[in-house]
């Protein structure tokens, strides 16, 4: 089987625990394994937007130090460790003298030699979404799914280069491949308010608040995301305004696709479950 | 031995303050060969040609040496008297002791400045001395010019061509003449209807007796130099008849099957059979063959069964020509930047959001809506349309880094275009700056603005949305410093002006040079701004960069007298000083060919009596050759020589320093 070493980051391992393990289970359904690193640390949760930041990139560059021993690609689920990590990566690949200085830093020596990939691109252009669909034991026929992507999985775009910024598909093409109806909503690509859920909770009410009534206007009955952040603030949001989106991430919809027990998917963790839904829909 | 004359000039004082005149005169008698020394105040009056001329015939003199001023100033003077009294003008040469020696020198006691143009001049002595005659290169000149590209610039220059007396050809790859102008409603700042202004001319190009029109075909090869281009035109199979075809319509009446207009910008259907508007020139439809039934599966062929001169022909192939030209003009205009550039303004997603060109259309009394505002989407009126300017102009990070020049002008003409037609509808409109430098441009913005109601906020969009029919724009106003959200009907993108697809596989045909952009390079940016590098072929238009019809039709007309000047006589007299390879000692191994910016060497073979190539050599065309010398400094057999600048002339030099 197919083996992918992968980067679960602090948030898949504590609060989002459901989004590493149906994201783990669902591989195995679609014949590969996601597999992770032996030893790893946060990414840094930020990356460093001053050039002459160094310290800003050894946590990331540590990780990816770490992974280049299990391999030359590195997997990962969590929208704001890919875009720590690659962007890290980017920056010590094209500077070679950056990446001196960050190996003085590192017990661990990293060449630079590998690829950061997001679990997505995995499906994508590994797998293939035809392959996704031979797997799907239960499509999810009729379900209008809301992709959401927000900004870290997308921006800045020369940096990510997974899909176009401005009119991104892999999701949408995923959840068609799922069997899902799609809902293309304009504010799929807008921001959540992140982290100002810490001091300006007004902010990501409303930016928040956009988003879901954005979904919700085009007729979405489930959002989907790949952010821990934006799954947190969009929840917490809605607990607020009084709609009730089921709000959940792609790998939960891929596992109960595929066929997992609803059981293990971690439903019970999402303060709107989608499964009164699914079972309206005969679906389960 | 050499009969030289030497002639040291005193410029006044500007010689003579810082060089002993006579002193180089009496030193440049004792030097072998030189027969003949004299100094004067001011060799390049009449006096002082005079003089030359009577010491030329006195002492039988066969060369010359001017010291006096940088030959840019006199050469040709001295060259041109040196002829008149019957020796080879390339017989004589300037040393140049003015700008290169007294006007830098400032030592008053003449020393510096004496000494230096003692050496001066003995070296141009010893160069003459290796000097050959040579004899100006003549060329013949086909008088007959070729234009690429029926748009305005291209017509413009058509007729002026052919007003002059020259035969034409106009060729254009779509069926009909009148390029992007014709797609538009008015045009400022008169706002004159377009076509109004436009169609006579594209009519007088098709009546014309020294025009050849040449629509639907493309230019696939070209070769020869100035005065003797041979063109390989392909001319599209149309699939009807030009000899026969009447023009009435009834096979694009009947045609069944319809596709997107690419002259409405999909805002309308066309007809497989079809003309691309109704004032098309010639007026005679194209089978467009992809989408055509019988041309494709056999079946239908309506279109031939209702024509009644029998004109459609579904045997018709593509056909080859190869024509003869002395010059060529380019002008093959612009497109508009696609609409994957601009994912953040919904356009090509979102129906309400249109280009500029489209808007166009929309205003155009002959286009799809007949000439009222209707959004696409619903066909309804829009109370209230946005305007997006820089669409991918000045925007190095997502778009170009140019300014496209005249989007802020057909803005401001869209608002007026737009009140004039919808009288409570409010336009906005965001810009970055208001560039409208022309004649009377500024006014036409300030009456846009004040006296038609447009809205102007200075600040960019951040995106364009879907919301319950209307779209949504939401942006900045960095005048007020705030962030606005306008609910509007309509979305008109002022996007891009680019070149052509394929604008830099015709430039590598023509050998003309482009910048980053595809856009065409100009000889020099001010001073000939219609000229390329290889002679004989012209620009002009939006091929070189945006501009408007105004400049368009500019360009066209000084494009045009360019090329009346080079058919202006049978022959064209070009400076002999051209390269030359020697036969002996070129290997073939083509550096030179690679080198030559002016695609001037050819490579040639020699074969023995049976006709077997037996060696292969580079050989400079004398027509093209500007003798620039790249050749010769890239040859590395130093077998390429440039004639009146040869290695032996330029090591006598050095040697007599």
């Amino acid at each position: 089987m197919l083996k992918i070493p992968y980067y679960p980051g602090c948030t898949l391992s504590t609060v989002a625990k459901e989004f590493d393990t149906s994201a783990k289970d669902s591989a195995i359904k679609m014949g590969f394994e996601i597999e992770d690193l032996p030893q790893w640390n946060c990414c840094g949760a930020t990356f460093p937007l001053t050039p002459d930041n160094i310290m800003g990139l050894t946590a990331p560059a540590k990780v990816l130090a770490g992974a280049e021993k299990a391999g030359d690609t590195l997997t990962t689920l969590c929208s704001v460790c890919y875009n720590v990590l690659k962007r890290t990566n980017r920056v010590l690949k094209d500077d070679k003298e950056k990446l001196s200085t960050v190996n003085e830093f590192m017990e661990e020596e990293y060449a630079g030699g590998v690829e950061v990939t997001h679990y997505l691109e995995v499906l994508r252009d590994q797998i293939g979404f035809t392959k996704v669909t031979e797997a799907v034991s239960r499509p999810l026929k009729g379900v209008k799914t809301a992709a959401y992507y927000g900004c870290m999985l997308l921006r800045p775009f020369e940096d990510m280069g997974i899909d176009r910024a401005e009119a991104p598909t892999i999701m949408e093409d995923l959840l068609k491949a799922l069997g899902a109806t799609p809902v293309f909503f304009p504010d799929r690509v807008e921001c959540c308010g992140a982290h100002l859920a810490m001091d300006k909770p007004d902010i990501v009410s409303k930016l928040s608040g956009n988003v879901i009534d954005s979904a919700a206007r085009e007729g979405a009955e489930i959002i989907v995301t790949s952010c821990p952040l934006c799954q947190y603030n969009l929840e917490n949001t809605q607990a607020e305004s009084g709609s009730a989106l089921p709000i959940v991430y792609f790998t939960q919809i891929l596992g109960l696709a595929l066929g997992q027990d609803e059981k293990t998917l971690g439903f019970e963790k999402n303060k709107f479950s989608p499964l009164a839904l699914l079972r309206y829909k005969e679906l389960l | 031995m050499s009969r030289i004359g030497v002639f040291i000039c005193q410029c006044g004082t500007n010689i003579a303050d810082t060089v002993d005149t006579e002193k180089v005169a009496e030193e440049m008698k004792k030097i072998p060969g030189v027969v003949h020394t004299q100094d004067y105040k001011f060799m390049c009056s009449s006096p002082g040609q005079k003089m030359l001329k009577e010491a030329v015939k006195k002492h039988r003199l066969d060369g010359m040496i001017v010291s006096a001023c940088s030959p840019h100033m006199h050469e040709k003077t001295f060259r041109r008297a040196c002829e008149s009294a019957g020796i080879n003008p390339y017989m004589c040469e300037i040393a140049n002791i003015r700008e290169q020696c007294s006007w830098v020198h400032h030592d008053k006691t003449k020393e510096t400045g004496t000494v230096k143009s003692l050496d001066l001049t003995r070296m141009t002595i010893e160069r003459l001395k290796k000097n050959q005659p040579l004899k100006p290169n003549k060329i013949p000149v086909n008088k007959r010019a070729l234009i690429i590209g029926g748009g305005i610039a291209g017509i413009q220059a058509a007729l002026d061509i052919a007003d002059g007396g020259r035969e034409v050809l106009l060729v254009e790859k779509t069926p009909s003449i009148g390029g992007n102008m014709a797609k538009l409603s008015e045009t400022f700042p008169t706002m004159d209807c377009s076509q109004c202004i436009l169609t006579p001319k594209m009519v007088e190009a098709e009546l014309h007796e020294n025009i050849t029109l040449m629509t639907y075909s493309e230019v696939e090869k070209i070769e020869g130099f100035i005065g003797n281009f041979r063109v390989t035109i392909r001319k599209k199979a149309r699939y009807v008849n030009e000899e026969l075809c009447t023009g009435c319509g009834d096979c694009w009446d009947k045609c069944p099957f319809k596709q997107d207009s690419e002259f409405e910008h999909g805002l309308k259907k066309r007809k497989v059979i079809y003309t691309p508007f109704p004032q098309s020139v010639p007026n005679i439809p194209v089978i467009d063959a992809p989408n055509c039934a019988m041309l494709q599966k056999g079946k239908c062929g309506v279109c031939a069964k209702v024509c009644g001169p029998k004109a459609v022909d579904f045997e018709q192939k593509d056909i080859v020509v190869e024509e003869k030209v002395g010059a060529i003009v380019v002008a093959t205009g612009y497109d508009l930047m696609p609409n994957e550039h601009f994912g953040e303004y919904g356009y090509g997603r979102i129906k309400d959001v249109i280009n500029g060109l489209q808007f166009e259309r929309l205003a155009s009394s002959s286009g799809p809506t007949g000439g009222k505002i209707l959004r696409p989407s619903d066909g309804k009126e829009p109370q209230s349309i946005v305007f997006i300017q820089c669409a991918g102009s000045r925007d190095e990070k997502k778009g170009v880094s140019y300014c496209s020049k005249i989007c802020c002008m057909y803005t401001a003409k869209h608002t007026m275009l737009y009140r004039h037609k919808v009288h409570d509808g409010q336009s906005y409109v965001f810009y970055m700056d208001i560039r409208s430098g022309g004649k009377r441009y500024e006014e036409f913005v300030r009456g846009a603005i004040e006296k038609d109601g447009a809205m102007y906020l200075r600040g960019r969009v951040s995106r364009v949305y879907e919301k319950d029919g209307k779209v949504i724009v939401q942006g900045a106003d960095t005048l007020s410093d705030s962030q606005v959200e306008i609910e509007a009907d309509m979305v008109v993108l002022a996007t891009a002006l680019v070149s052509r697809p394929g604008a830099d596989t015709l430039a590598q045909k023509l050998g003309i040079g482009y910048d980053k952009h595809k856009f065409y390079n100009e000889y020099h940016p001010k001073l000939k701004p219609v000229e390329t590098v290889t002679a004989g072929i012209f620009l002009a238009g939006t091929c070189l960069g945006p501009m408007d019809v105004p400049e368009s039709v500019a360009q066209g007309s000084a494009a045009a007298s360019k090329v009346l000047v080079l058919t202006s006589s049978d022959e064209m007299i070009k400076d002999p000083t051209t390269a030359i390879v020697n036969d002996f000692t070129c290997n073939a191994c083509w550096d030179c060919v690679v080198a030559c910016p002016y695609s001037a060497i050819e490579k040639t073979d020699i074969k023995d009596r049976e006709g077997n190539v037996i060696r292969r050599l580079a050989h400079v065309n004398d027509g093209v050759c500007t003798g620039c010398g790249t050749c010769v400094a890239a040859c590395r057999s130093k077998a390429i020589d440039l004639k009146g600048y040869t290695d032996e002339q330029v090591y006598a030099a050095i040697n007599a320093f």
